[in-house]
């Protein structure tokens, strides 16, 4: 992808592209479990061929997400449009695909103009932007995370705010990143097992607007990992291969292996499965289905909540509801007047410690979408969670409970009343 | 190591552990939670009003048994009429074992059996006929698109002559996930758009339609039929092995071993499944030859039969419609 922005910003080609991109490298080494010199001997590898590109680029590591500030979780209320002035932002998330880049300087290198006097932190391995307690503070994040599923929806959630925040940091009004055609059906079917069919459209669609101001495009998306890898073979683009959370983890430890191996078993059967799974997605829109209003926002992905009642007849009310049964033996309620119930039961005689813990966990997940709440319930506690997560999560269950407390005072717009309900 | 009691009555030693919360309950109170269940979904889903006459699928299989079991038990709490509709596909040495079933089921609850034939309803077309007439075309044969739209065909017919205002079929979870992800890999939008909810709800002239275990999982049917000693069928159709489906009950299984909630979760998303507007079905209206619900001129019952009587079989299958 990087090596087609070149292309596309030279001289030579015949629609010009008109954007300043600049590169983004995550380094995931903490989480995967590598040594230190092992990651450093793949950043300098990087940098290597990086440089050559000759686009600022931004190194960050994923320990980085100790440091970041709660403002990435909210959504700003402005639109994109006014902050155009530093261009275009590209982020090459796949680390684990062989990142396209390009050697050599016979295309002449894009001279753009107000390219930015954007800061390169220099090729040597100079000082570290993260510190070892921030690395264990991430090795006790990953390992508190019991399957490998949600480990790899925590480290996509992480990545995609570490992401944001050096984009907003940097003036970059658009992120790009490189999934191909393959992998994006594969994300289609793997998201619909996870429960996130409602946001089916942010998470695969060419653009993904729900950040706000940044905007997430994918502009590979047509190509099948099949012409990519050709074309990085025609092309001679050196790539870089790090192994990522899932290198050599078995078909049946995580349900993105799962599918990946099911759909390209199937596509060896049936040639048209990948792009027929890929038209489906386009058929996709964003807007909720008739009769969902838009609510809050999920704390961790941003997407509107998808969560019905609790006693609903969905599959999310089937499983809210069967906590409860057993406890109290249901005297088969004559109309769907059950009183609404905490989704926490409390147990008799438990501490009071484990309460409050219990309750802080049954805010927190109140907060999130019906995916991300499946992959939160592992965690045994929300200690080991970057604090800017666990400061955003507090600051809005407090003000969901103000608002509680006000519900009735409150005049809706366009109102039907909402009051009473509780 | 003895078992340990009960977690909701306390006093029966366990029987089993609920696939869902993995909670020890005995036999009792594990069925009573089922038909609670079962009870909600149709009370919060408002799918059968006091009063209905509701025709069941039946099919012999676990399904169509615990269901119609289910029904039964809670037929006066909800003031439901039953009826028991079967139909015969005509599928040589598997349909007369599970009728046999069925029959058996409504002798011993006394509920009145429908049986409606293929051969009656389509022109002497049976299952095993279609299956010959589409062996020849080269790839795998699609007898079971056949089979699924005469099926619903047939049930409709049989409901209309017990005089039904609802007819009731055994789906559960899992056939649901397995659904969405069939439709996903074939690429069918217009499916996914229709599906997702607990049934249809008739629209024009056609009965409602709902499937009450949609929120059950497969292992839990299993159970209550084993905890109530249910007679059912078991065996799979002769003709399963060449469906599409499979592949993704394939894929289901193994999904299921890397995250049990995955069933549910598939449900959920296709409940949230947002179509575009020039993806969705087009309104509804009337075959020109029958008369039931069709978004063409003809509907889709007539359509094949019209290719399998030209001797074209696949004329309504597939892209050239």
């Amino acid at each position: 992808m990087v090596w087609q922005v070149l292309e596309g910003l030279s001289r030579d080609s015949a629609k010009r592209l008109r954007f300043v991109p600049g590169i983004v490298y995550v380094d995931e080494g903490a989480a995967c479990g590598r040594s230190p010199e092992d990651r450093a001997k793949t950043l300098s590898e990087a940098r290597l061929v990086l440089e050559a590109v000759g686009f600022p680029h931004h190194e960050v590591a994923l320990e980085e997400v100790f440091s970041l500030p709660p403002s990435v979780l909210r959504r700003p209320a402005q639109g994109p449009a006014e902050t155009q002035a530093q261009g275009d932002y590209k982020a090459a998330v796949d680390t684990f695909l062989q990142q396209q880049l390009v050697l050599g300087a016979q295309d002449s290198l894009p001279p753009a103009p107000g390219e930015g006097q954007l800061h390169h932190p220099q090729g040597l391995p100079g000082p570290q932007s993260w510190t070892a307690a921030q690395t264990q503070a991430l090795c006790r994040l990953f390992e508190s995370v019991k399957t490998l599923t949600a480990r790899e929806e925590l480290l996509q959630t992480l990545r995609t705010h570490l992401i944001l925040h050096v984009a907003r940091a940097h003036g970059y009004s658009k992120v790009m990143t490189g999934e191909s055609c393959t992998r994006l059906a594969i994300r289609l079917l793997t998201n619909l097992a996870l429960g996130r069919g409602a946001f089916l459209a942010w998470d695969t669609g060419f653009c993904d607007e729900r950040h706000g101001d940044v905007v997430v495009v994918r502009p590979m998306r047509e190509h099948t990992l099949k012409e990519v890898a050709f074309y990085n073979r025609l092309f001679a683009v050196p790539s870089v291969f790090t192994p990522a959370i899932d290198t050599k983890a078995p078909e049946k430890a995580s349900i993105h292996r799962l599918v990946e191996a099911f759909l390209l078993r199937l596509q060896a059967q049936f040639p048209s499965t990948v792009s027929t799974v890929y038209r489906t997605s386009e058929k996709l829109t964003k807007a909720p289905r008739e009769g969902c209003a838009s609510g809050p926002r999920c704390l961790l992905c941003m997407c509107t909540l998808d969560i019905d009642a609790a006693d609903s007849a969905t599959a999310f009310g089937a499983q809210s509801c069967s906590h409860l049964s057993p406890m109290q033996l249901p005297p088969l309620p004559a109309e769907a007047g059950t009183p609404p119930t905490p989704c926490c039961p409390p147990g008799p005689g438990r501490a009071q410690g484990a309460d409050e813990r219990q309750d802080a966990q049954a805010h927190f997940l109140e907060q999130l979408c019906y995916g991300c709440r499946v992959n939160m319930k592992e965690l045994a506690s929300l200690d080991p969670l970057p604090p800017y997560i666990q400061a955003e999560a507090q600051l809005r269950s407090q003000r969901a409970w103000v608002r509680r407390e006000i519900q009735e005072f409150l005049i809706e717009d366009g109102g039907d009343g909402e009051d009473g309900q509780s | 190591m003895p078992a340990p009691p009960c977690a909701s009555c306390g006093k029966a030693r366990a029987a089993l552990r609920r696939p869902r919360s993995g909670q020890a309950l005995c036999g009792a109170c594990f069925c009573a939670a089922f038909e609670a269940e079962v009870l909600r979904t149709v009370l919060a889903g408002r799918l059968l009003p006091p009063g209905a006459v509701v025709a069941v699928g039946a099919s012999g299989g676990k399904d169509s048994t615990v269901l119609a079991h289910v029904l039964r038990a809670l037929a006066p709490r909800l003031g439901l009429a039953l009826h028991l509709v079967a139909v015969d596909e005509g599928i040589g040495g598997y349909r007369d074992a599970a009728l046999a079933a069925v029959r058996r089921q409504a002798a011993r609850w006394e509920l009145p059996l429908t049986v409606v034939a293929y051969a009656d309803l389509f022109g002497g077309w049976t299952m095993d006929a279609v299956a010959r007439s589409t062996a020849g075309s080269g790839r795998s044969r699609s007898c079971c698109t056949f089979c699924g739209v005469l099926r619903r065909r047939a049930l409709e017919e049989g409901a209309r002559r017990v005089g039904a205002t609802h007819i009731v079929t055994g789906h559960n979870a899992d056939d649901m996930a397995e659904t969405v992800l069939m439709n996903f890999l074939r690429g069918d939008a217009a499916r996914l758009a229709r599906g997702g909810g607990l049934g249809s709800r008739g629209e024009g002239g056609a009965l409602p339609r709902c499937r009450p275990l949609q929120l059950a999982s497969q292992k839990e049917v299993v159970l209550y039929a084993h905890s109530r000693r249910l007679d059912y069928f078991s065996e799979e159709c002769v003709y399963a092995p060449e469906a599409f489906r499979g592949h993704a009950r394939d894929l289901l299984k193994r999904l299921e071993a890397a995250r049990p909630s995955v069933v549910l979760d598939l449900v959920h998303s296709a409940e949230r499944l947002a179509l575009a507007p020039a993806a969705r079905p087009p309104r509804p209206g009337a075959c020109s030859r029958c008369g039931a619900l069709a978004s063409r001129a003809l509907c889709q019952a007539c359509a094949l039969l019209d290719g399998l009587n030209r001797g074209r079989p696949r004329l309504a299958i597939g892209k050239g419609r």
